[in-house]
């Protein structure tokens, strides 16, 4: 009892210091230094470095919603709207989750590694005698290109999703290119493209903002970077899936 | 509100951190009507129950210098964290140019960092940024220096530490000795008006050791600033108490014997259990009758 009462206390101490972090973060962002440079950087590392799993992640999920939902439609003799279901799902939910998944298991890491180990070997006390804030010159560039990169990725994966979709469907299920095209059209109304492009905002700054934080209160030496890497990924794929399910109950309470 | 982050020679820079004339309340205590830059009354740090400092009390008068004496874990390295209010004393109070560090909120204290230069134990050096990067960072980075001129002052202080064919290194391929020296530049870089030294010769050769000890009493003599050293090597601690740099007639430095004046400018401090055991000038230290400081210094 006494562990699990500690636990709680730890626990709403973490939320209560990541809090802390994102109002700076906050704060950073609205008055001067700037570091642009960083921001570019990072845009860079995390758009253009997570690109290809991205690619691979939306390409694979495409074809293998198309096939699930092919098998699926048939049942009621709809194989032709399997378009509609492909561009819904990956538009709302999948392109979103997934692209936010595997940008936490590459960069949320990345982070929480790199600025763990700037912590055990006293760069980030270096930086802070040298007169440079470490919230503005590492955390704010990483969380604004995660922010932006994040969405960019998130459409990416949309796209080739649906690309991969149509390649099932012509060679597997047999519905012609154009029929399954228009169905991807029709299956997506304007509410879900909102949906679609304000998840990943958000989904993108958690993640980051919590490899950050996680790697900034490293502690321990080496072995202490091993396990912030460890905890940014678990807290923040956590994170990823319990924002989704609220922010879908928002949205769908607010746009539809 | 916006911090001037930096001033490219602080020494010259007037502001919120020049030193203050009068003895307002909440000013640093005066020793001989002169204004420390650094002055600490009765500080106390502990970590959780690990009570590292207990009322700590000391002072550096400008130009001066202290070396801080003291076994493995008595507390060396947190004393000049404090000093850049890296960290915060659960008691006490600490001044550093005229200001309280203790209590100020970490953006003013960037004013305050600024004007001073630290070498940390193991260089910290920035290890996704070159030798030059590293060195010219506050340069490059906060101040506003002109450009050639900042990329003037790297070549400059890599020329001191003998480190100018590495200036496009990564920190990751030089060797420990170099990664010192690259760290002792960087702090020196933008000139600043004080220096914390936290063993800088620990682990090199005794030929590169005197190199950095003559570099420490060079910034000392003839740049006017004021230092904390730390170190374990008795031998780098009494070389730096015992010499003066003078430039001579062809404005070449040189080291020799410091005259009296000059021997009273540097003091040792020996920590022990969480306390100063022993204050006092070279010449006491070696008349020191103390037990633990004898076993210390044979
Ligand atoms: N972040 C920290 N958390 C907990 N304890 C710490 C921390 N930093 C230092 N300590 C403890 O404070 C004490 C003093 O540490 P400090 O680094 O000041 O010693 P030191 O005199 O510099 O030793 P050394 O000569 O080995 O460098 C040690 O007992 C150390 O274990
Ligand atoms: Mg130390």
């Amino acid at each position: 009892m006494k562990t699990f009462v500690e636990w709680i206390k730890n626990a709403l101490l973490e939320v209560q210091e990541y809090l802390r972090l994102v109002s700076q973060v906050g704060r950073a962002l609205v008055s001067r230094p700037f570091y642009g440079r960083d921001v570019v950087q990072q845009l860079d590392l995390i758009g253009v470095g997570s690109l290809t799993v991205v690619l691979l992640t939306g390409l694979f999920t495409g074809m293998v919603l198309a096939l699930q939902s092919g098998m699926t439609l048939d049942q009621f003799g709809a194989r032709s709207i399997v378009g509609r279901l492909v561009s819904a799902t990956m538009v709302k939910e999948l392109g979103p989750v997934l692209t936010a998944l595997m940008v936490t298991g590459r960069v949320g890491s990345g982070i929480a590694a790199e600025l763990g180990s700037m912590v055990v070997t006293d760069q980030i006390a270096a930086l802070r005698a040298l007169g440079t804030d470490p919230i503005r010159k590492l955390v704010l560039p990483r969380v604004i290109a995660g922010t932006v990169m994040v969405p960019v990725l998130t459409v990416v994966s949309n796209g080739v999703g649906m690309l991969g979709g149509m390649i099932i469907s012509v060679t597997q299920l047999r519905v012609a290119a154009s029929i399954y095209w228009s169905n991807v059209v029709d299956g997506l109304y304007m509410a879900d493209i909102w949906m679609g492009l304000i998840k990943p905002v958000v989904l993108g700054f958690a993640l980051v903002s919590i490899g950050c934080h996680v790697g900034l209160r490293t502690k321990g030496g080496t072995q202490g970077v091993g396990r912030a890497t460890t905890n940014a990924v678990v807290t923040g794929s956590v994170a990823v899936l319990v924002l989704d399910f609220l922010i879908t109950k928002l949205l769908i309470s607010v746009l539809y | 509100m916006t911090v001037p982050i930096d001033t490219p020679r602080a020494s010259e820079a007037p502001g919120p951190t020049a030193p203050r004339e009068d003895t307002s309340p909440d000013g640093p205590p005066l020793v001989d009507g002169e204004v420390p830059v650094i002055a600490f009354d009765r500080v106390t740090l502990a970590f959780d129950d690990n009570v590292v400092l207990q009322d700590i009390s000391f002072t550096l008068l400008p130009g001066r210098m202290k070396v801080f004496l003291g076994a493995s874990g008595s507390g060396k390295s947190t004393i000049l964290r404090l000093v850049l209010g890296l960290l915060r004393p659960d008691a006490g109070r600490i001044w550093v140019l005229g200001e309280r560090v203790d209590v100020m909120p970490e953006a003013d204290l960037m004013a305050v960092r600024s004007q001073v230069g630290m070498i940390f134990q193991d260089g910290a050096l920035f290890d996704s940024l070159t030798v030059r990067e590293n060195v010219g960072y506050r340069l490059f980075q906060e101040g506003d220096v002109p450009e050639d001129e900042a990329d003037a002052r790297v070549d400059e202080v890599l020329g001191f530490v003998g480190l100018s064919a590495f200036a496009d290194r990564m920190p990751s391929a030089l060797s420990g000795g170099q990664r010192r020296r690259v760290a002792i530049a960087r702090a020196m870089a933008a000139r600043p008006r004080m220096l914390l030294y936290d063993e800088p010769t620990t682990g090199l050769d005794p030929i590169t050791a005197m190199t950095v000890d003559q570099e420490i009493v060079k910034v000392r003599d003839l740049e006017g600033a004021s230092g904390l050293l730390v170190t374990h090597q008795l031998r780098d601690a009494f070389f730096v108490a015992t010499h003066e740099a003078v430039r001579g007639p062809d404005q070449a430095v040189q080291f020799v014997p410091a005259s009296a004046e000059r021997l009273a400018r540097t003091e040792f401090v020996m920590l022990k259990q969480g306390g100063i055991a022993f204050e006092g000038t070279v010449d006491a230290l070696r008349r020191t009758e103390d037990a633990y400081l004898r076993a210390f210094l044979s």
